[in-house]
């Protein structure tokens, strides 16, 4: 019976000490975020402020230099809701009628398009960057946030529709015959059957879709311009900027902010969120 | 009318196909197509050969960043798995505070790798992350510089990784746990097997379609990793953490090399397709019964 406890005590041991290992980040984070300068040039990094200042998440967010800007994350920020905002809500409706004529419509060569709509949502990005890149150019959305939704809702069909299709798969057969015979069309029966069904997954792919897209860095780095860049480029050119003294505090506040929109959906809605994940790893 | 009425589900789809056959498919041809051309700064469309595979290859800086793939993701994917498995094991004995923990091991994968990558290179930095804490304890002596050494660097990408994916893994297998049937483990208990045994003999082999799952996501994710090297070491020192993601990138926008990056995007997902078509048919196919 003692090795039993002891075992256990072990076992939580090592599950405390992971859970230090991956709080660790955060923790020093918000630590240095509200420490001077001065005092993390003599203070230890797991120690905390020991006087707090907040000047750092003030500059974070409305004086730091990012390349030659320096108006802080504010700009930034609002540029990435102004992309992810519409390009979640598209790519959802979007992945919410797809799903719906996979699951439900099928007609020969459907399961040959929905296999070519998932290939897709492997390929390496860097494989259509460059056509990309020139073909926003040709759109004249280049460099502007409008091409930026325009990317992200193009590459993210493919998960919303799988989300969506899986889901709809499961509604029986039977309801959709029973309305067939009332008359229905597809459309109505899509609005006034699927539709208010699918609260659940409409969740799952909003939180997913507004995860990726607001942490994209590669779409965000290659195709956006001066007045267009996502925050996370943003907070990437704040911490890599080399002019001055490296404000080390100004860039964990950075990167708290630009991570607290994620954050919070996670410890919000956090079951959706793994739903989101393990359905696009793991289709069921 | 009629016509219209029947066709409907086909028109809906209509645009996504269009749109994935362009974006998608068209683009692949595109860039296959220029990285069989002598394009510079300029797309050129005489095909040329496999000139730029010939030089990619001898390349120094590829020969780097393809031996930095295959350390990464060997040693991403493999200890991320032994992290997640490990976790998920422990967590399912019945641990009062499972779901706090559950949450703290996952929530790295809710950050955007530049966060993770910012956060990372300020700890490991040696004059004032870890290093300076450890020498401050009084270990004088104590070393941690790989964020600056050009071959060690490619580590610290895998430790900022590994903190990154391993609590999603452990979600997978702690799922995978679960899902086992409970009958068989109680019948094995009460024949008085060892825990041990129930998990090595029994729960593990019946999870092995998300052991598959898992490295698949993973070898995804390592291929794809780019964001975490930009934000953590830039491709630094010079280029000793450059990845093919980081190299196709150079290549099409700092260096106007826009041959070398069509080449290196194809090697790229050439080498994706390798692990994840046989996957995606195996996955598929007894979709089609029902």
């Amino acid at each position: 019976m003692t090795t039993e406890k002891i075992l256990r005590w072990g076992l939580f041991a090592v599950l405390l000490l992971f859970a230090l290992f991956y709080l660790m980040p955060l923790f020093v984070m918000l630590t240095t975020s509200l420490k001077s300068l001065e005092e993390i040039r003599t203070g230890g990094l797991l120690s905390l402020p020991r006087q707090l200042t907040f000047q750092p998440w003030i500059e974070a967010w409305s004086s730091a230099c990012a390349g030659t800007q320096c108006e802080g994350l504010r700009p930034f920020f609002w540029n990435s809701i102004l992309m992810a905002v519409p390009a979640v809500l598209i790519s959802t409706m979007v992945g919410a009628i797809n799903g719906y004529v996979f699951a439900q419509w099928r007609f020969p060569g459907a399961n040959l398009f929905f296999a070519a709509i998932l290939f897709g949502c492997f390929i390496p990005f860097q494989v259509v960057l460059m056509p990309m890149a020139r073909m926003l150019g040709l759109m004249g959305l280049a460099g502007t946030i409008p091409g930026l939704i325009f990317v992200h809702v193009i590459y993210g069909i493919g998960f919303t529709t799988l989300f969506f299709r899986n889901y709809y798969v499961t509604i029986p057969q039977e309801l959709m015959r029973a309305a067939k015979v009332d008359g229905a069309g597809f459309f109505r029966i899509f609005f006034s059957i699927f539709l208010p069904l699918s609260l659940p997954i409409i969740t799952v792919s909003v939180i997913w879709q507004f995860t990726q897209i607001w942490n994209d860095f590669l779409f965000g780095v290659s195709f956006s311009g001066a007045g267009s860049q996502p925050v996370t480029v943003a907070l990437n050119n704040i911490v890599n900027s080399t002019t001055g003294v490296k404000a080390y505090n100004v860039d964990m506040a950075a990167a708290i902010i630009a991570a607290l929109p994620t954050l919070f959906v996670y410890v919000v809605a956090g079951k959706y969120f793994i739903r989101g994940l393990t359905a696009g790893s793991v289709k069921g | 009318m009629e016509w219209l009425e029947r066709n409907v589900p086909k028109l809906v789809l209509a645009p996504s196909f269009v749109a994935i056959l362009v974006f998608v498919y068209g683009f692949i041809g595109w860039t296959a197509w220029v990285s069989l051309t002598k394009s510079k700064l300029m797309p050129r469309y005489e095909i040329d050969g496999i000139s730029q595979y010939t030089r990619l290859f001898a390349s120094p800086r590829w020969d780097v960043a393809m031996n930095n793939l295959f350390i990464f993701g060997a040693l991403f994917i493999l200890l991320s798995m032994v992290i997640g498995l490990v976790l998920a094991i422990f967590l399912d004995q019945k641990i009062r505070s499972e779901g706090v923990l559950r949450t703290i091991y996952l929530y790295p994968m809710a950050l955007s790798l530049i966060v993770t990558g910012t956060a990372w290179k300020w700890i490991l930095n040696p004059g004032l992350g870890i290093q300076e804490m450890v020498r401050g304890w009084g270990f004088t002596g104590f070393t941690f510089d790989w964020l600056i050494r050009p071959e060690m660097a490619i580590y610290t990408v895998v430790i900022a990784a590994i903190w990154q994916a391993s609590g999603f893994v452990m979600a997978l297998f702690l799922a995978g746990l679960r899902s086992v049937d409970t009958e068989i483990i109680r019948a094995a208990q009460v024949d008085g097997i060892p825990t041990h045994r129930i998990y090595s003999a029994i729960i593990i082999p019946t999870m092995a379609p998300i052991f598959l799952s898992a490295f698949i996501v993973l070898a995804h994710l390592a291929i794809k990793a780019f964001d975490l090297v930009i934000a953590l070491t830039n491709g630094g020192p010079g280029y000793a953490t450059d990845l093919p993601a980081t190299y196709m990138y150079a290549m099409a926008f700092s260096r106007g090399d826009l041959g070398q990056a069509a080449a290196s995007a194809m090697i790229m997902m050439m080498v994706i397709f390798a692990i994840v078509v046989p996957y995606l048919y195996s996955e598929l196919r007894p979709r089609r019964d029902h």
